[in-house]
């Protein structure tokens, strides 16, 4: 296995080929913000959370996709990123609609997490207070849309973990929602396997569990590493 | 040292944010050497005063009373502190803006779910009008300093006020900036 090396944030650091920059950052201890990534599941780039400079570039990349390369000057904190990711999750904030106090999510979100990380006091964006469902039809999990970011983690999981591919993408643009099967409520799904690692994976509140009040879930992503551990490492133990 | 003149007011809010306010206990007591309140609900006062150093502004705009009311509490306060969720992101006060408009609340209220005299109140000399859409404060006039929280904590409130106090800009970070 070859190895590359270069600097992030002025730190030399060494990777092996086809690693990408999360991946390296992240070994060397150097950690890059992230909301629609997660570990053990194919990578997305929809948040764009992640972005970092590449000196020589003018474009900014997403640290999730891009491989790291012989010589790569990468700089992941930088004020132009910083704000970047301020106005990520204050269009997020404003494009759905995201009330925290009332959240059975509050205090275990990791877009309430994202907001504090980011310096983000208030929404300089005007909300849209869009007009969205909630489906209650499963026996043991609900989905609310109005607390979905549409970062795909659901539609991954269900896809590579479960193998159910129960959850898809439908609409374009802010009209866009995750669905079940061919947009049929959940409750009624053939694929569905009710495993709940959608619900492990979600990041705010949009897929809890039935029961779970305001502040009371709390997504067991442990489970989920567990299982990505087992699977690609083939490692059992607890 | 000249004496604050400190108000608080209180738009489309549950008043947690001043009961939070009220949490702040003992330190109360060093406050009122400090700063005197010339405005809250807490207080009995009718009209707002000029002059105000700083005013704490709980509560989204969510009616007419409260979107003049604004104006004249900018206008008079050198530092307006969007104080608690509902000022600083409209929070649950904002929640019936996907409705479309302040009928549907106000015909599930007052219509569908009254037992008598099903009519929705029209007299605005009694009961102001509602906006069609509930507005977080800045998005009205201009917000000096934010205070986020569903309530802000009471040492949230004190971190912001202590340094006002002593005239340095507040800063919070960290989980002080928590929403919810």
């Amino acid at each position: 296995m070859s190895v590359v090396t270069l600097t992030i944030n002025g730190q030399l650091v060494s990777a092996r080929a086809g690693d990408t920059i999360l991946t390296a950052a992240r070994e060397a201890g150097i950690d890059i913000p992230t909301l629609c990534y997660v570990d053990g599941l194919s990578a997305h780039g929809g948040c764009r959370i992640c972005l970092v400079e590449i000196a020589g570039s003018p474009r900014l990349q997403p640290a999730c996709f891009m491989k790291v390369g012989e010589g790569m000057e990468v700089q992941t904190d930088t004020e132009r990123l910083r704000g970047y990711r301020r106005t990520i999750v204050e269009l997020l904030f404003a494009e759905g609609n995201h009330i925290c106090s009332v959240c059975v999510a509050n205090g275990a979100c990791e877009l309430q997490d994202m907001a504090i990380t980011v310096g983000m006091d208030h929404d300089r964006f005007d909300y849209i207070h869009p007009n969205r469902q909630v489906d209650l039809s499963h026996d043991r999990f609900g989905i609310d849309h109005n607390r979905c970011i549409l970062c795909t983690r659901c539609i991954r999981a269900c896809d590579e973990l479960e193998g159910a591919h129960t959850w898809d993408m439908a609409g374009r643009g802010s009209h866009s929602k995750v669905i079940t099967d061919l947009n049929e409520p959940w409750g009624e799904s053939q694929t569905c396997t009710s495993c709940g690692k959608c619900f492990m994976a979600c990041p705010t509140g949009a897929i809890f569990q039935k029961g779970d009040t305001v502040a009371e879930t709390d997504h067991p992503r442990a489970k989920l590493e567990f299982l990505v551990n087992a699977r690609e490492k083939k490692q059992w133990n607890v | 040292m000249e004496r604050l003149r400190l108000a608080t007011i209180w738009l489309g809010g549950c008043s947690g944010c001043h009961m939070s306010f009220l949490d702040l206990d003992e330190w109360l007591i060093e406050l009122a050497q400090l700063a005197d309140i010339v405005y809250s609900p807490l207080i009995d006062v009718k009209t707002f005063p000029a002059n105000v150093d700083v005013t704490l502004v709980e509560g989204a705009v969510a009616n007419e009373d409260h979107f003049h009311f604004i104006q004249v509490v900018r206008a008079n306060s050198r530092v307006l502190v969007g104080f608690g969720d509902c000022a600083v992101t409209g929070n649950v006060t904002a929640m019936r803006n996907s409705l479309g408009s302040a009928l549907p609340v106000l015909q599930r209220g007052y219509l569908e779910l009254a037992d008598v005299h099903k009519q929705i109140p029209n007299d605005t000399s009694v009961v102001p009008r509602l906006l069609d859409r509930v507005l977080p404060v800045h998005q009205v006039v201009p917000v000096d300093f934010f205070l986020p929280g569903c309530p802000p904590p009471a040492p949230r409130i004190r971190a912001v006020l202590e340094n006002i106090v002593q005239g340095k800009p507040p800063h919070l970070e960290g989980r002080d900036l928590k929403f919810g």
